[in-house]
């Protein structure tokens, strides 16, 4: 069982003070720090759970620069057992189809059984990437999936719909499928893990390692184009809601019927 | 008429001396070989430095051991332990005297001669009324009373244990009465009963002028005597009464070193290499934390303390000893059995003390200060994390807490860059921050807490501004500053402790300061016990203590304004710490101040579910919070004040007021926010 699972690398917004750029098309970057996509953080999770069970082999890959080392260390101390980087400066600037067009060539020359990704990322939550990926691969993929059972050479899998609805299915493998966060629980990673596979070599592939034309990678490469990016205008202020706990509740209640929120 | 003396009756017509000597021989040997078995688990556990320091170590056994110090916390049941266990000291002489007078009929012991002798037995007497009178109450409250804390919930009792022990015991004194009774009513003399009150009651159901009746209970009250002695010491290594043999070294061997966790393993210099961190089976616990199983008396004082326990969380601190102890007779028997089937063996962490119980307990240490002989649970807890830290099994609700103090250094998840912002607020003066090879008189660390979360900025701002008011010469470190590690260390997260605490001890060396100080407990608590280089550190309490002995600073009543005040000690202050006086003299010198102890207060201090990380934690079982039990006990003195000298108590605190409804009824402050409000 070959697992191939495909992790962003995303700039961490909970506690910062966002601005845009100058450009206009972006946030400023500089000052965030940036950490795993939560939503990827389920993949290998899940991937290592698969292989736990039935065994195979995990391989773990990511297109991003440099600094990304700490989160592809940090997925070999989940139980993945090899990782590659993935980065060229050409790379800069990418949307979902370059990232996808890379992956899907380094992918296409090794054995792949199942590939795993979040179908979301924290930061454009484009959702683009696992779609794209299947069908430059020609492999049939699910998203917002919330459970995962591999047996012999298919996969059977839930998938979360609104509602509270559940769907289930089953693919033939080779197949990739974009989790839903919360299909596992995954595990803490401690120092002593870390440094327990420290010693595990992560290489770092360019484009010409990809064999990938420059012209298909970056902004060159790319079918997005940002117009503008801003932050929103700002509201009119919360509205307080005082009175006993039931009174407060009953007109949180009513609050939300008024804005369709609930039925 | 002469007794018959039990050395000179053939028993079956073997010599009795004959018997004595294979009674005595059969006896011991049983026990040393249980004890060598017993003992034999000990040198296969974990290393565990507790041979220094030995002057303290013997006063700790006498003073608690011998002296029985902590007992009388609990005053019924302690003095009826007290009687009991002096019962036992005095009649030890007793037993080795009958013991040699199955030998030879005047054997007594050096020195127990003449008017000693006749002293001694006396004594003897009255310690076995005394004694059989503890039995008999012990028997009764346990039957009619049944306190809660002698339960064993959740396993087969134990309970019975405790009535063969005290039946024992009893049948130990009453086999004595009939031996000596016997005697004294065969002497005829009768005048001597204030003398020898328990052989003169026994002489009362005896007949007069029947040789070979007194005869008979002579020598048959003697061998019964013999034979529930031995059988009594050979039951304490199998049952929970093995305390009776191991409690003394326990104290003895008892943890001096306060507010501090052990190391992952003694004696290893790179426990990063190890192939297991911490602890997931028997074995690997120290001796010394096994002897501590051995050694629990299934009491219940620990668990009847714990605040996890009270509110309904899954841990019982006695429970952990019970089943470990269990699970060592079980694992390591007397003698071998044939192999299980190990595949669906339940392991002993993960299994029999579950995930819930490690999780569940705030290391207030209030079950440490309660056992009567040091048994120690907050390393033994730490070291079961370490393990499950190791597997990756963490709750969810700490895994994000402790991952952002990984990359960021605090569990706000805060950018370093804004841990000084809190400065900007003030108007008066400016917070200096340290730059490298400067120096001040005080470095004020205001750790994680302190700087990121909003309600707790405000105690590090009041205590800046009591610090700029005296003129006292303080900075901080800003953004080289690092979460203190006392709550990651206490989680098990070793790797992550070494990290944060290397950062701030490289902050420390790089700058020139007279004294850290800190108004959170559990920085204070880490910096002072647990860094590996030293560094003066005080609380914040003392440093206002200090500044009011100086009588730079003078106190008012106008915030208080004659509400009643009381004082929630701090665990990592006081239990860990022993500071309990000086932030009561700060606030007994606020002039006109009401104040009122809680019953629960000092070492018995209940703890409002702790600090750092653990503010992060969710726990599914309780049924109350702790908080909220900690503000009922405030209500029930009559207070409308709790101060705190802690900021994780003072949050769950102020959140109970709110839970429990009683807002503007009663109100939380910290002592250092009182302080910058009182001061005139």
């Amino acid at each position: 069982m070959n697992i191939i699972v495909c992790m962003k690398w995303t700039p961490d917004t909970s506690e910062a003070d966002l601005t845009v750029s100058t450009t206009a098309k972006d946030i400023k970057k500089d000052d965030l720090d940036y950490d795993m996509n939560d939503w990827d953080r389920f993949a290998i999770e899940e991937a290592a759970q698969i292989k736990e069970k039935i065994g195979g082999k995990v391989t773990v890959i990511s297109l991003a620069p440099e600094e990304s080392e700490d989160m592809l260390r940090e997925c070999l101390a989940r139980g993945a057992d090899e990782a590659f980087q993935i980065w060229s400066d050409q790379m800069e600037d990418g949307d979902g189809f370059t990232t996808a067009s890379v992956l899907s060539e380094f992918i296409k020359g090794r054995p792949h059984d199942l590939i795993l990704t979040g179908t979301l990322a924290e930061d454009d939550g484009a959702g683009q990437l696992g779609g794209m990926l299947a069908a430059m691969l020609d492999i049939p993929s699910a998203t917002l999936v919330s459970r995962i059972e591999v047996n012999d050479q298919k996969v059977s899998f839930v998938r979360e719909l609104e509602g509270g609805l559940y769907e289930s299915m089953e693919m033939d493998l080779p197949c990739l499928i974009a989790v839903a966060t919360g299909l596992n629980e995954p595990r803490f990673v401690s120092i002593r893990a870390v440094r327990k596979v420290a010693s595990i070599e992560i290489p770092n592939l360019g484009i010409d390692d990809i064999g990938i034309d420059a012209g298909k990678v970056g902004r060159s490469g790319s079918r997005v184009e940002i117009e503008q990016v801003s932050l929103p205008p700002e509201g009119e202020g919360a509205e307080i809601i005082k009175g006993k706990a039931e009174e407060a509740a009953a007109r949180l209640a009513e609050i939300l019927k008024e804005k369709g929120a609930i039925g | 008429m002469n007794i018959l003396n039990p050395a000179d009756a053939p028993i079956l017509g073997a010599p009795a001396p004959a018997i004595a000597f294979i009674v005595l021989f059969l006896s011991v040997a049983c026990f040393c070989f249980v004890m060598f078995r017993r003992m034999d688990v000990l040198r296969k556990a974990a290393p565990d430095p507790r041979f220094s320091n030995i002057p303290n170590r013997l006063l700790c056994a006498l003073m608690y051991g011998f002296g029985q110090w902590r007992q009388p916390r609990y005053l019924g049941a302690g003095v009826l332990h007290i009687l009991l266990f002096a019962g036992f000291m005095i009649l030890s002489l007793r037993s080795l005297t009958l013991i040699g007078r199955g030998f030879t009929p005047t054997f007594h012991l050096p020195l127990l001669t003449g008017s000693a002798a006749f002293a001694y037995d006396s004594l003897k007497d009255y310690t076995v009324i005394v004694v059989l009178a503890v039995c008999v109450i012990a028997i009764a409250r346990r039957a009619v009373f049944h306190p809660k804390r002698y339960d064993h919930p959740g396993t087969a009792g134990h309970e019975y244990e405790a009535y063969i022990i005290l039946g024992l015991v009893s049948a130990l004194m009453i086999t004595d009465m009939i031996h000596d009774g016997s005697a004294y009513r065969a002497s005829g003399v009768s005048g001597e009963y204030q003398w020898f009150p328990a052989a003169a009651l026994a002489s009362v159901f005896m007949p007069r002028n029947d040789p070979a009746t007194l005869n008979f209970l002579h020598v048959g009250g003697y061998w019964a005597h013999i034979l529930f002695f031995f059988g009594l010491l050979n039951y304490l290594p199998v049952s929970k009464h093995f305390h009776v043999i191991t409690a003394i070294p326990n104290v003895f061997f008892s943890n001096l070193n306060k507010g501090t966790i052990k190391p992952v393993r003694y004696g290893t210099v790179d426990w990063m290499e190890l192939d297991q961190c911490g602890v997931s089976d028997l074995t690997g616990f120290t001796w010394k934390h096994i002897l501590d199983f051995y050694s629990c008396a299934d009491c219940g004082r620990c668990s009847d303390n714990c605040p996890a326990n009270t509110v309904g969380r899954a841990l019982s601190p006695k429970m952990i000893s019970v089943k470990a102890r269990d699970y060592a007779y079980e694992h390591f028997p007397v003698f071998d059995k044939t192999s299980k089937d190990s595949e669906h063996e339940k392991r002993l962490v993960g299994d029999i003390i579950t995930e819930q119980e490690i999780w569940a307990c705030t290391t207030c240490g209030a079950c440490e200060a309660e056992c009567p002989i040091f048994i120690e649970y907050i390393d033994k807890i730490v070291d079961m994390r370490r393990y499950l830290i190791d597997r990756g099994e963490v709750p969810q609700s700490l895994q994000k807490p402790l991952q952002q103090i990984k990359k960021k250094g605090n569990a706000y998840g805060a950018m370093k860059s804004k841990r000084a912002a809190w400065t900007k607020d003030l108007e008066d003066f400016q917070v200096r921050t340290l730059a490298e090879d400067e120096h001040s008189d005080l470095l004020f660390f205001v750790d994680s807490c302190g700087s990121f979360d909003p309600r707790i900025q405000e105690i590090t701002k009041s205590f800046a501004r009591i610090m700029a008011r005296n003129n006292l010469d303080f900075a901080i470190l800003g953004q080289e500053e690092s979460d203190s590690g006392n709550e990651v260390r206490r989680l098990g997260e070793e790797g992550l402790f070494e990290q944060v605490s290397g950062r701030n001890i490289e902050a420390f060396k790089a700058r020139n300061f007279d004294e850290i100080v800190a108004f959170d407990p559990h920085a204070f608590n880490t910096i002072k016990n647990e860094y590996p280089e030293h560094f003066n550190v005080i609380h914040s309490s003392q440093l206002i203590h200090r500044l009011l002995s100086r009588r730079t600073m003078s106190l008012n009543a106008g915030y208080l304004g004659g509400r009643v005040v009381t004082y929630h000690d701090p665990c990592y202050l006081g239990r860990h710490n022993g500071i309990y006086e000086e932030p009561r003299r700060v606030l007994k010198s606020i002039p006109g101040i009401q104040y009122q102890e809680m019953t629960r207060s000092f070492s018995r201090s209940f703890c409002c579910s702790g600090g750092g990380l653990l503010l992060w934690y969710e726990n599914e079982e309780e049924k109350e919070r702790m908080g909220e039990r900690r503000v009922k006990m405030a209500m029930e003195i009559g207070a409308q004040v709790i101060v705190t000298a802690c900021p994780f108590c003072l949050i769950n605190i102020e959140d109970a007021i709110k839970t429990t409804g009683n807002e503007g009824k009663i109100e939380v402050i910290d002592l250092v926010e009182l302080i910058d409000r009182s001061m005139s």
